[in-house]
């Protein structure tokens, strides 16, 4: 029997000694293989006397099937190594920074947001947008706004004006959103409830004042709307847009030729830092101007004043963006400077909602 | 408008205090602006003597003084000023003191060796005046260490208040204690005027007016009068609200008009030729104004004049000729009513700013006329004595008389204020408003200084304002309902989603005036003279934009000039192509400089980003499209550039030959160099308004979505062409060969080279064939694919490759 253990003790050593997979199948084909050791003293059993099969052919399959496992217990631990080998050949440096994705370098502009934002509170209390040109009529900017002929604003001083047509008439650049009530009232039935944004232009230049800026309006005609909703609408307004607990407004009596009674609306902030905190401190900031419809304007809209009445406000979006986010300049608003956008503006999914908040 | 608290006071007899006061102005319309308080803000400076002043020994021109301010001990004070001398009495700041004219606080010191324990001042160190020559000089019979503002008699408190244009009866100190009395702060103090008999005869000037603009004259000569400097008080009073005092007679017209917002004017009657009046101006006439300027005036315009020459401008200003002097001893004066809309038209015009043109253009009482005359006649006689002759009176004006029927429901129906009877009636009542009548609707009559007043919305204003807006209770605007139906129109959409999509691109969206130079507005389509402003601010802002490109590459150039030369930006704003609602169009366009493209630009370690292409401008439209809802694919692509293109690298996007969308391409390199850009630059512009609105659908469920159980089949062809053959041509080409089995066509390579031929390209496409009802046989698929390639031959002439 020495010889099956000898045969055994080799093909071990040999299988042991396999450096790699490629080896270890020619130690299989050595033994197991057509030609093989094993397989040579398999094909003996045939020659022999059953007696001497009885007792020899148990010993050489053993020696087979001890051998077929060694060299797959072999095989399993070569793959483990070449796995390891790989694995440890393939580190890479995952500290190395990426390009930003193209979501994370475009910003959307101040004004557009905060024009989300109006639109987002306001579309909670049943308000449309209604929009208009910017090239207006001296009626729509002016007449049927219930200005005098003659009146100031009308003249050179802070209108542009456009060269008379043929009619003899001139274009303007509307000089403040409130022609877009007008041209509301004419093609929609009441109740009326629209805020109506968009540029408008004075002549007029200087840290504050841009030749263009951006206004928003607010238009509410029924049968019922009176100044104690007015005062609410504003309050809920202001404080839901510049995300604070509670808001005091003061409203003044002043003057505009389109609404009777008018105020101008003062909201309390703090201004003794670098900022103005609206909501908190004993100061007062001037942020709007409000009143009831004038009689002159809800004929001039076609609607009878005895049957319709209602409200309406407006106030700069360029600086109700200023006073929430801190731009110290309105002029850098349209300049286009890279910079700017990218610090103070926002990112696209940055979409306000009354669900998610209306800023991060 | 500026007033004193103590003048206020004569019109108000109030306990209130000065906060109260303050508060109440701003609460009913009158803004309060400023608050002057100078006998508080100077209070802890004191009179004090200068016992001694010696020459400081290390410094030539300060001195060492001992100061008695009435403490029991001399201080040391170093002073500087030349007029510190022994004797002088001054006024004096203890260490602590704020000295607001050097904006500091004094402490005790060492100057130059010398102990110094405060400071005497000057009048610019206590903002008093400008006068920093020296020390205040106080005379010699001032008590010392007494509080310099009570010594001085600085009891002034000044109020500085903004009157809308509607308020003309505020332009005066009894309207605004009239408008505080009515608030519940004191009682209304106002004497009647009484008439000045005449003691020297008829007048001797006669007088006239145009009738238009100026619609009443009344004039009045007073005789053997004694000009020269007013009274202190009269002095004071004017300084004190920033008018400088000139003589009795020019002062007396200054007093009526801040008092009863009742401007007059006074002439040396002696330099008068003739008679005098108002009538419209003449073109080529002139007049030397009192503001030492020579105006000319036209027909526009409401002089008035005597027989000669033009004196003044009505409602304006006088003239430097005619008015009085220390020497005049005749005086004629004038109280007269102007047209408010005339008199701002020729304020504006001429550019004057006065007292006068302030409270014309915001309507005189017109019933003041003749009380002014009087009351100023009163005041000449009590200050420079005289005889005065009759009145002279041309023309007539009155207020109109408006009677207003007043249901008191107006009230609640516009501010939800419910008021009682009686509040309003008191309202009112002291507001000079005459009230008829008790039941649910009486009549109000207008007194003649409110002008303004015309509607019941008017008279809702006036007790809602006098009452406090902050009395209207707050109540919630009724929900239309329960959850708000959508808000945003398709085009609002559009703009927010393009907005998006863009910056999710990685582009920063600018915003860019609507106005540019006449030179770009022609390069980009404008031009057209309606677009064009009449008075631009600038002249690179004269021409209303037709594009967005120039706003965006110039914000580039400034950008480049900065040292950021990669770009990425785009704006969706308004273009303008007429002056009508319908010539504005919504745009949205977008840039792209040097190596800005959408996954970053420059250099990086996984690669250099090219420099950006016409494809990426490409990309940026076909996401923004897509994030409308539109697929590109499905839209037209013709190579028709835009006149800002590169002619070889543009192309249309649209629905057919007349309904276009836009364009996309790379900037045609004459303007890269003209904006002064490093390029290459692409761009895009879309109208958001060409999209055709979505089909309303019956509903929002999805078609079904069908699937084949049998697999598609892949096939490649690959197709020499001529260099010029579009790429879509190929493609409409292979999708038509059999639309039913053809679902999708790709291509996956492009090349040209000399074994490929001159002129000529190879593209090759890659086929989905999808069956539907069953596995396709060799033969169906290989019939398919002639049918592809006859079909691609056809269309472009281009064969297979072999």
């Amino acid at each position: 029997m020495t010889d099956l253990a000898h045969l055994s003790t080799t093909l071990e050593q040999a299988i042991a000694g396999a450096k790699d997979e490629a080896a270890l199948d020619t130690v299989r084909v050595s033994a197991l293989g057509k030609k093989g050791s094993v397989s040579a003293l398999l094909a003996t059993l045939g020659a022999m006397t059953p007696d001497e099969r009885k007792e020899r052919g148990p010993a050489i399959n053993g020696l087979k099937t001890h051998i077929a496992t060694l060299i797959e217990t072999r095989r399993t631990a070569l793959r483990a190594e070449a796995l390891e080998q790989r694995l440890v050949a393939e580190k890479l440096d995952v500290t190395l920074p990426l390009r930003p994705a193209p979501a994370a370098m475009g910003r959307i502009h101040p004004v557009s947001q905060v024009i989300d934002e109006i639109a987002a509170i306001f579309s909670d209390m049943g308000f449309s947008i209604a929009e208009g040109p910017d090239i207006e009529t001296d009626y729509y900017n002016f007449t049927a706004l219930n200005f005098p002929e003659g009146h100031p604003a009308r003249e050179m001083h802070d209108t542009f004006f456009f060269n008379p047509g043929p009619d003899g008439a001139r274009k303007l650049l509307r000089t403040h959103t409130s022609p877009v009530q007008i041209r509301t009232m004419e093609k929609t039935e009441p109740p009326i409830r629209v805020v109506m944004p968009g540029r408008t232009y004075r002549n007029d230049s200087d840290q504050t004042h841009t030749p263009m800026f951006h206004q928003v309006e607010g238009l509410v005609i029924d049968k019922s709307s009176h100044i104690g909703q007015l005062r609410w609408v504003l309050e809920e307004f202001l404080k839901a847009f510049f995300e604070v607990e509670s808001v005091t407004l003061r409203f003044r009596p002043s003057f505009f030729p389109f609404t009777e009674p008018s105020m101008e609306v003062d909201v309390q902030c703090d201004r003794s830092g670098n900022e103005v905190r609206i909501g908190q401190g004993e100061d007062w900031l001037e942020i709007l101007g409000c009143g009831m419809v004038h009689p002159n304007v809800i004929r001039a809209g076609g609607l009878d004043p005895e049957i319709y009445q209602g409200f309406a406000w407006g106030m700069g979006i360029d600086r109700i963006a200023m006073l929430k986010y801190g731009m110290p300049d309105l002029r850098a608003f349209f300049d286009a400077d890279k910079r700017w956008i990218d610090h103070y503006g926002f990112r696209p999914f940055d979409l306000p909602t009354l669900f998610g908040g209306l800023s991060s | 408008m500026k007033f004193t608290l103590s003048w206020l006071k004569e019109h108000l007899d109030t306990t209130a205090a000065l906060d109260e006061i303050v508060e109440k102005l701003t609460m009913i319309g009158l803004e309060v602006e400023e608050v002057a308080d100078t006998a508080a803000r100077l209070k802890s400076f004191v009179t004090a003597l200068v016992v001694s002043a010696e020459q400081h020994p290390n410094a030539d021109k300060l001195k060492v003084c001992k100061v008695d301010a009435g403490t029991g001990e001399l201080i040391d004070v170093v002073c500087g000023a030349p007029n510190a001398r022994t004797g002088l009495k001054s006024v004096f700041a203890f260490p602590g003191t704020h000295i607001p004219g050097k904006g500091m606080t004094i402490g005790k010191g060492n100057i130059r060796g010398q102990v110094s324990n405060g400071m005497l001042c000057s009048n610019a160190e206590l903002e008093l005046s400008d006068d920093h020559d020296g020390i205040i000089e106080l005379p010699e019979d001032a008590p010392i260490g007494v509080s310099y503002p009570e010594y001085a008699g600085m009891d002034e408190v000044v109020i500085e208040i903004a009157i809308t244009p509607n308020r003309g009866d505020c332009a005066g100190v009894r309207g605004i204690a009239r408008d505080l009395a009515a608030a519940g702060l004191g009682t209304f103090i106002d004497p009647a005027i009484a008439p000045v008999p005449a003691t020297a005869g008829p007048s001797p000037i006669n007088v006239h007016v145009d009738g238009e603009i100026c619609r009443m004259f009344a004039g009045r000569y007073v005789k053997n009068v004694r000009n020269g400097p007013s009274p202190q008080w009269l002095q004071d009073r004017l300084r004190a609200v920033g008018l400088r005092p000139i003589n009795a007679l020019v002062d007396i017209t200054n007093l009526v008009s801040l008092d009863r917002a009742r401007p007059l004017h006074v002439f040396d009657a002696d330099k008068l030729k003739g008679n005098v009046g108002a009538r419209l101006g003449k073109k080529g006439e002139t007049f030397l104004a009192l503001d030492g300027k020579t105006y000319a005036v036209d027909e526009t315009m409401c002089v008035i004049a005597d027989d000669e020459k033009v004196l003044g401008l009505g409602g304006i200003m006088g003239g430097e000729d005619t008015g009085s002097t220390d020497e005049t001893t005749n005086v004629f004066i004038e109280s007269a009513w102007f047209a408010p809309d005339a008199v701002a038209a020729t304020g504006r015009r001429t550019g004057i700013v006065s007292d006068a043109r302030y409270r014309f253009e915001r309507t005189v009482d017109p019933e003041t006329v003749m009380p002014g005359i009087e009351l100023a006649t009163k005041l000449v006689m009590d200050l420079c004595g005289g005889e005065p002759a009759e009145i002279a009176v041309a023309g007539h004006v009155e207020a109109p008389g408006t009677v207003i029927d007043f249901p008191l429901s107006e009230i609640t129906r516009l501010t939800g204020l419910k008021l009682d009877f009686s509040e309003i009636e008191t309202v009112l009542t002291r507001l000079g408003f005459a009230i008829e009548g008790k039941g649910e609707t009486v009549r109000v009559a207008v007194p003649s200084w409110r002008p303004d007043v015309a509607i019941k919305a008017d008279l809702v204003e006036e007790v809602m304002r006098i009452v406090g807006v902050d009395r209207v209770p707050v109540e919630p605007l009724p929900r239309l309902s329960g959850v708000a139906s959508k808000m945003l129109t398709p085009i609002q959409n559009r703009r927010r989603l393009a907005r998006r999509a863009l910056a999710a691109r990685g582009m920063g969206e600018a915003v860019t005036w609507s106005f540019i130079s006449a030179t770009l507005a022609e390069k980009f389509g404008g031009g057209q003279p309606e677009l064009k402003l009449a008075n631009a601010i600038a002249s690179d802002m004269t021409d209303m934009r037709p594009s967005l490109l120039p706003g965006l590459l110039s914000g580039a150039t400034r950008n480049q000039n900065r040292g950021l030369t990669d770009l990425a930006l785009f704006e969706v704003g308004q273009v303008f192509h007429s002056d009508t609602p319908e010539g504005q169009r919504t745009v949205a366009a977008g840039i792209r400089t040097a190596t800005a493209g959408p996954n970053g630009a420059g250099r990086h370690w996984q690669g250099k980003a090219e420099t950006v292409s016409v494809y990426d401008a490409k990309a940026d439209v076909a996401a923004m499209l897509d994030a409308l809802g539109s697929d590109i694919e499905k839209l037209q692509i013709v190579a028709e550039p835009a006149p800002w293109s590169h002619p070889g690298r543009g192309g249309r996007i649209q629905l057919g030959p007349k309904v276009i969308l836009g364009w996309f391409g790379e900037l045609h390199p004459a303007l890269v160099a003209e904006f002064d850009l490093d390029g290459p630059v692409v761009a895009f512009e879309i109208d958001l308004e060409a999209l055709p609105e979505p089909r309303k659908k019956a509903t929002r469920a999805r078609p079904p979505l069908t699937l084949s159980a049998f697999q598609s089949v892949h096939r490649d062809f690959a197709f020499v062409v001529d260099d010029g053959v579009e790429a879509a041509a190929i493609l409409r080409a292979a999708r038509g060969a059999d639309k039913a089995l053809v679902t999708d066509v790709s291509i996956f390579d492009i090349f040209s080279g000399a074994h490929v031929g001159e002129g000529k390209k190879s593209v090759a496409i890659e086929v989905t064939l999808q069956p539907r009802d069953r596995t396709l046989t060799d033969e169906e698929i290989e019939a398919v694919g002639e049918k592809i390639v006859s079909a691609v031959e056809k269309a472009t002439g281009g064969v297979l490759r072999g």
